[in-house]
């Protein structure tokens, strides 16, 4: 081996290792010997860190120092959902102090759920100069000031894209702030901004960027405009429309059905808020050409929504409101065979009732009719055992497969019996499935299944589930692979998460809330993991003053090398081994 | 459950007694709680009280001493329902023991928030205007907090403009999470504006989620009021406080709470800001006006 390290000049290792991308290969190589460790951090030019806590900035750069990207994410997935508190963490800005002066050449920046502020943002504006991505997924903390620093600062800036994040929308000036001069545009997002750009310097800014690729306007955009822009940039590959609605008129239709055709490369639309279905014809000479659609908040009903996507033979991706009903995807069964992933969102997710006739049989006529179908999200008010093997037996290639039955604990509507040898038939079936979310009645039976069966799987989502302590303990003893536990509304309580507390460090984190984890529990963990970030997360008050065996509102478990972190909110507690830091 | 608790024991090697990791000192024997599903209350009903108990010692002397903090405007056109019961009512965030709403029904989460001192109101201050309706549609029952799992983003997005061809867009349709800061506090905090039903409601519930923040200047009212709205807190209330409740409308505009009927606010409000009352002096009078021209 000796022979073999000095055979190579370290540049050619070097070389060798900027074929290999992968995190996970990169983290192989360098464990082979201490020189490959030293050349391949020195080399590493992306990092991806899924907790923004488990490790500190200083940390990072220190072992490497010529990082070109950085992807972080921060808060848990349930934030989405309304879970984590607001200020319970996910602070971006030290770790953009510590890039700013370390990390001169950084290029691009990814976020997710975190909180940037516009000191972060003007902070990148005038620290990287060669800084081309930002993207900003679910985050918050920043205003269209932030946004303006940006503009005017990042002559490299190729994207910009703010998807889904709460954003201070003061006013729209900020998209003038790109400077006459500034033409490398290749990818614009702002659909999450309420209010109205200048729509004269949008005009101008895509009239200017021969490379812009991707443009994903915002609701406040009217379609009497679009046929401009579009028309403007006839390279466009990703378009997202403003408001696709307004009152019928001969001239905008047109326009716009000849702006958006003369798109020749157009792979994927989305936006489509407030729809006119009188406009639907003016992209379908595009149909053919589209791989992925989203017609999330497109409130059409299932004739103009089926016949949209049966002419769209080459999708590969559709997002759609559950308006589409059985029928509808029926349709889309038929017609679109390379159809990859499939994502049904609830339109009246609050009725009681029924608002459309979408059953777990739109499900199965996808599952039987797209042999690629890997990826499903799927909310709907009913489904049956019958119909989930079914799905497993036609699809075991599913990798991803996200169900939500909107009531709580709904049994099987055929049966009435739980949805255990369903969702057991899907992890079974599915050899190769990554990410897995319940819903509906469940026993600790199915737990038994996943953790017999499901032994790639790496998110696993739970709540209103199982009977006792074995089904917890059913998951953290057999999936392998489990990466991120989140649990809410479930009878779990101490015993599977004491027997199994080694498991969590092998996990990215663990989520549970409103189930019956004790206080007395968590501290117990927090002082034998201390490689674990023990969080108790309790809007009533400190854990102190309620009795040991009290259940905590909220546990947040991560696994972490950076100890516990300083910047908690006072209902947040860490477990600790050193009692005077604990806060009460 | 107990049979198939002690196999699994048995099955995997796992003798959970003799691991380090269990509660109590070693060789006691932590207490055992019912894993057992027979019925779907998961807490042992011992439970209940000392969680309710725990609370009343963290946040409900704050806020019983601390009421009347919020000045809000409760003029002759808003509406004031007084006699509202506790059905609708808990803010989202304290999850006191029993934690589905849905399915819970009302009867119980008037227990718990009358347990935890909220205002229940037995002497109308003024006549009422208008009697808010129950909430009798079926389509609105009590929503659990982060369910259906749907992103804040859709969720709002579908609020603001309720689909159309929808019966029941006229009902109450998801929910529409605000933002609400406090002059001085270290975080803002995220209220669904749909779970209040009027102005009293959502004063309480910012009583509570802010208290902690102004523990240390309270004692404004020495006097916990527990039996309901008195007409000296009520007064209290309208007149000189340290704090002021204004919101930033579709507009753009920042209005004191309260000046407008309750639908009318909850359908405008894109955020709330607990102003400093000597911040909020230049806000009346605008709001006066505006209130004429929507009038």
């Amino acid at each position: 081996m000796q022979r073999m390290t000095y055979s190579f000049p370290e540049e050619v290792l070097e070389h060798v290792f900027s074929f290999i991308q992968s995190d996970n290969d990169r983290n192989s190589i360098s464990l082979v010997c201490k020189s490959w460790y030293e050349i391949e951090r020195w080399c590493r030019r992306r990092i991806f860190i899924g907790n923004c806590y488990a490790v500190c900035p200083t940390m990072v750069i220190k072992r490497f120092p010529e990082v070109r990207t950085i992807e972080l994410k921060g808060k848990p997935h349930f934030a989405d959902f309304n879970l984590v508190p607001e200020g319970w963490g996910g602070y971006v800005h030290p770790w953009i102090i510590a890039m700013a002066s370390s990390y001169p050449w950084l290029e691009e920046i990814r976020l997710k759920r975190m909180v940037i502020t516009d000191d972060s943002l003007e902070l990148i504006a005038k620290s990287f100069k060669n800084f081309q991505v930002l993207v900003l997924s679910a985050c918050e903390g920043f205003s269209t000031d932030g946004l303006a620093a940006i503009a005017a600062n990042c002559r490299n800036l190729r994207e910009l894209d703010l998807r889904e994040s709460e954003v201070d929308d003061l006013n729209g000036h900020w998209l003038s702030h790109f400077p006459d001069t500034y033409t490398s545009l290749v990818s614009l997002n702002i659909s999450c901004l309420g209010s109205e750009v200048s729509f004269s310097a949008l005009e101008r800014l895509v009239g200017r960027c021969p490379n812009l690729r991707t443009l994903c306007l915002n609701r406040a955009i009217p379609l009497d405009r679009l046929a401009n822009l579009v028309c403007r940039v006839p390279q466009l590959v990703e378009l997202g429309t403003g408001a696709y609605s307004s009152d019928m008129r001969p001239d905008v239709f047109s326009n716009l059905a000849g702006a958006v055709t003369g798109c020749k490369q157009l792979r994927s639309l989305s936006g489509f808020w407030d729809v006119n279905p009188a406009y639907l014809p003016a992209v379908y000479p595009n149909c053919t050409r589209l791989t992925s659609l989203n017609l999330g908040y497109a409130t059409i009903q299932s004739p103009d929504l089926t016949k949209l996507v049966s002419q769209c033979q080459n999708l590969q991706r559709l997002w759609v409101l559950d308006y589409i009903e059985d029928s509808g995807l029926e349709a889309l069964a038929a017609s679109c065979k390379d159809l990859q992933e499939l994502r049904v969102f609830p339109s009246d997710p609050y009725g009681v009732e029924p608002n459309v006739s979408l059953t777990e049989q739109g499900l199965v006529s996808v599952s039987e009719g797209c042999p690629k179908l890997q990826s499903v999200l799927y909310f709907c008010r009913q489904m049956s055992n019958a119909a989930l093997i079914t799905i497993a037996r036609n699809r075991p290639n599913m990798t991803r497969f996200r169900l939500c039955i909107i009531e709580p604990r709904t049994p099987d509507y055929l049966t009435l019996q739980p949805l255990d040898t369903g969702f057991g038939a899907i992890v079974e079936h599915c050899k190769d499935l990554q990410r897995l979310s319940l819903s509906g009645l469940l026993t600790d039976r199915v737990f038994e299944y996943i953790g017999t069966y499901a032994k790639k799987l790496e998110m696993l989502s739970v709540a209103f589930a199982g009977d006792s302590d074995l089904g917890l303990h059913h998951i953290l003893s057999g999936c392998e692979n489990l990466r991120k536990l989140e649990i809410r509304d479930c009878p779990f309580g101490d015993k599977a998460l004491l027997a199994n507390a080694a498991k969590l460090e092998t996990m990215r984190s663990l989520w549970m809330s409103s189930c019956l984890v004790s206080y007395g529990a968590c501290k117990l963990l927090g002082q034998k993991m201390p490689r674990l970030n023990v969080e108790v997360i309790d809007e009533r008050g400190a854990p102190d003053s309620r009795p040991e065996n009290c259940p905590v509102e909220k546990l947040y478990i991560y696994r972490t090398i950076a100890g516990p972190r300083l910047d908690m909110p006072g209902f947040v507690w860490t477990m600790y081994e050193d009692s005077a830091l604990r806060l009460s | 459950m107990e049979s198939s608790d002690k196999s699994f024991e048995r099955n995997n090697g796992l003798n959970l007694k003799a691991t380090e990791l269990r509660l109590g000192l070693p060789g006691s024997v932590s207490p055992e709680r019912d894993d057992g599903a027979e019925d779907n209350n998961w807490y042992p009903s011992g439970e209940v009280k000392s969680l309710v108990s725990g609370d009343k010692r963290g946040f409900s002397d704050a806020i019983d001493g601390c009421s009347g903090k919020w000045v809000f405007s409760v003029s002759g056109g808003s509406e004031v329902d007084l006699c509202k019961g506790g059905g609708l009512f808990s803010p989202r965030g304290f999850n006191v023991g029993k934690s589905l709403a849905g399915s819970e029904g009302k009867n119980q989460q008037e227990g718990v928030a009358a347990t935890v001192g909220k205002v229940n109101v037995t002497q109308p201050q003024k006549p009422l205007q208008e009697k808010r309706p129950q909430l009798s549609t079926p389509a609105a029952k009590a929503q659990v907090v982060g369910w259906p799992p749907i992103r804040s983003f859709r969720k709002n997005s579908m609020a603001n403009h309720p689909p159309k061809n929808d019966d029941n867009a006229e009902a109450k349709s998801g929910c529409l999470y605000v933002k609400v800061s406090m002059d001085g506090a270290p975080y803002l905090r995220k209220i669904d504006l749909k779970t209040y039903g009027s102005y009293l409601e959502l004063s309480s519930a910012l009583e509570k989620m802010f208290s902690c923040f102004t523990i240390g200047q309270c004692g404004y009212h020495g006097v916990p009021s527990r039996d309901g709205l008195t007409e000296r807190r009520l007064m209290d209330l309208l007149h000189g406080s340290e704090y002021v409740l204004t919101y930033e409308d579709k507009d753009g505009d920042w209005m004191l709470v309260g000046d407008v009927p309750w639908e009318m606010f909850s359908n405008s409000c894109k955020r709330l800001r607990i102003m400093k009352s000597s911040e909020a002096i230049g806000l009346a009078p605008r709001v006066m006006e505006k209130s004429k021209n929507r009038y």
